[in-house]
């Protein structure tokens, strides 16, 4: 299989790039691949907290772009799964340090050694951006339900066509089942009513993600967990399966535990 | 319970329409790229090229972006004073 380089950005911050790009890295090392994230967000380093790898970083993306160090030296090995990597953002950095030039040639290095590359990108549609996106060959944009984050989400589609990124897929975070239901939160339909675009998964709202987070441990990897579920699928659609969107009606009560037990 | 009163009391359905439609309205903006200084000047042109064939009245003039699924139009309201004799 030719490996593939997935940029995931959004416009927006805040509405869960980093967990997504967490979630993602680590489904499909947990499917057998050999996947590496690069934490792209140069100054306000992320992902390797969200990761719990924050204690094992010596060496990160700039020095590795300026040849201070080895492409291998930086990668940082996950804890939990064999073929998952981290190549981490410099902390103490500015965002031009880095040209859309070098990280194109640093994604070609990396498709070298790995079926996956995982960009996180940084919010805004700056510099940071364009470096994200140099070397993607293909878009995950995040957005939730809100004017805000959609309206961002719009812009980054147009940012994206016009570097040739032409189809990106789109992921709807922190949807509220309740919410939608009563009429108070933007739903599934009406976001890509106005996006337009593959809709490649939904996450529900869900407190296991800050527990997770907290923890250091991606969600997806909680057998538990409703946004855990909602993450294997996506990684299965990544990897080209047709898994049909979750129903989003949990009944988590003790009558709806009790019908899961019985399987009814 | 207090929820579903406030259900029943609230006339304009949930906030999610409202969302819908200003995320609907910022877009056609957003997309077609109009700024409002644009639009602006294309008013000043309009009323230009109109006022020489009729009277206008230049404060009751209304020109927006409007659009539906498939396409987006210019929409002009612009109220007449009077048409101008012809010329011959």
């Amino acid at each position: 299989m030719d490996s593939m380089v997935l940029v995931v950005t959004s416009g927006k911050g805040g509405v869960g790039k980093t967990t997504t790009v967490a979630n993602i890295g680590t489904g499909l090392a947990k499917r057998g691949k050999k996947v590496v994230m690069v934490d792209a967000d140069i100054g306000l380093r992320n992902l390797d907290v969200v990761m719990g790898l924050e204690n094992r970083i010596v060496f990160d993306l700039v020095d590795v772009v300026e040849g201070q160090c080895r492409l291998k030296q930086a990668l940082v090995k996950d804890r939990r799964l064999e073929g998952l990597y981290l190549l981490p953002a410099a902390q103490t950095r500015e965002k031009d340090a880095v040209q859309p030039e070098q990280m194109k040639a640093l994604c070609d290095e990396l498709r070298q050694e790995f079926d996956y590359v995982v960009i996180d990108c940084p919010a805004g549609i700056e510099q940071g951006f364009k470096n994200a996106i140099a070397g993607a060959d293909e878009a995950l944009i995040v957005t939730t339900p809100e004017v805000s984050a959609v309206r961002d989400a719009d812009r980054i589609v147009g940012l994206l066509q016009a570097s040739g990124l032409t189809n990106p897929k789109l992921i709807i975070n922190r949807i509220r089942p309740d919410m939608v239901k009563k009429g108070d939160m933007i739903g599934i339909e009406d976001v890509n009513g106005v996006l337009a675009l593959d809709l490649l998964g939904v996450i529900p709202d869900d407190e296991s993600i800050i527990i997770s987070t907290n923890r250091g441990e991606p969600v997806v990897l909680d057998k538990n967990s409703h946004a855990g579920e909602a993450y294997r699928n996506i990684v299965a659609r990544i990897e080209g399966e047709d898994v049909p969107l979750m129903s989003l009606d949990f009944d988590d009560g003790f009558i709806g535990k009790l019908k899961k037990m019985f399987g009814i | 319970m207090f929820d579903f009163m406030n259900r029943i009391l609230r006339d304009d359905g949930g906030s999610k329409d409202r969302a819908v439609e200003r995320l609907r309205l910022v877009l056609i903006h957003d997309r077609a790229k109009v700024a409002p200084r644009f639009m602006e000047a294309l008013k000043e042109d309009l009323i230009a090229v109109i006022s020489k064939y009729m009277e206008i009245d230049e404060e009751g003039l209304d020109v927006t972006l409007d659009s539906d699924e498939s396409s987006t139009a210019l929409v002009a309201s612009i109220p007449i004073r009077k048409m101008k004799r012809s010329y011959d």
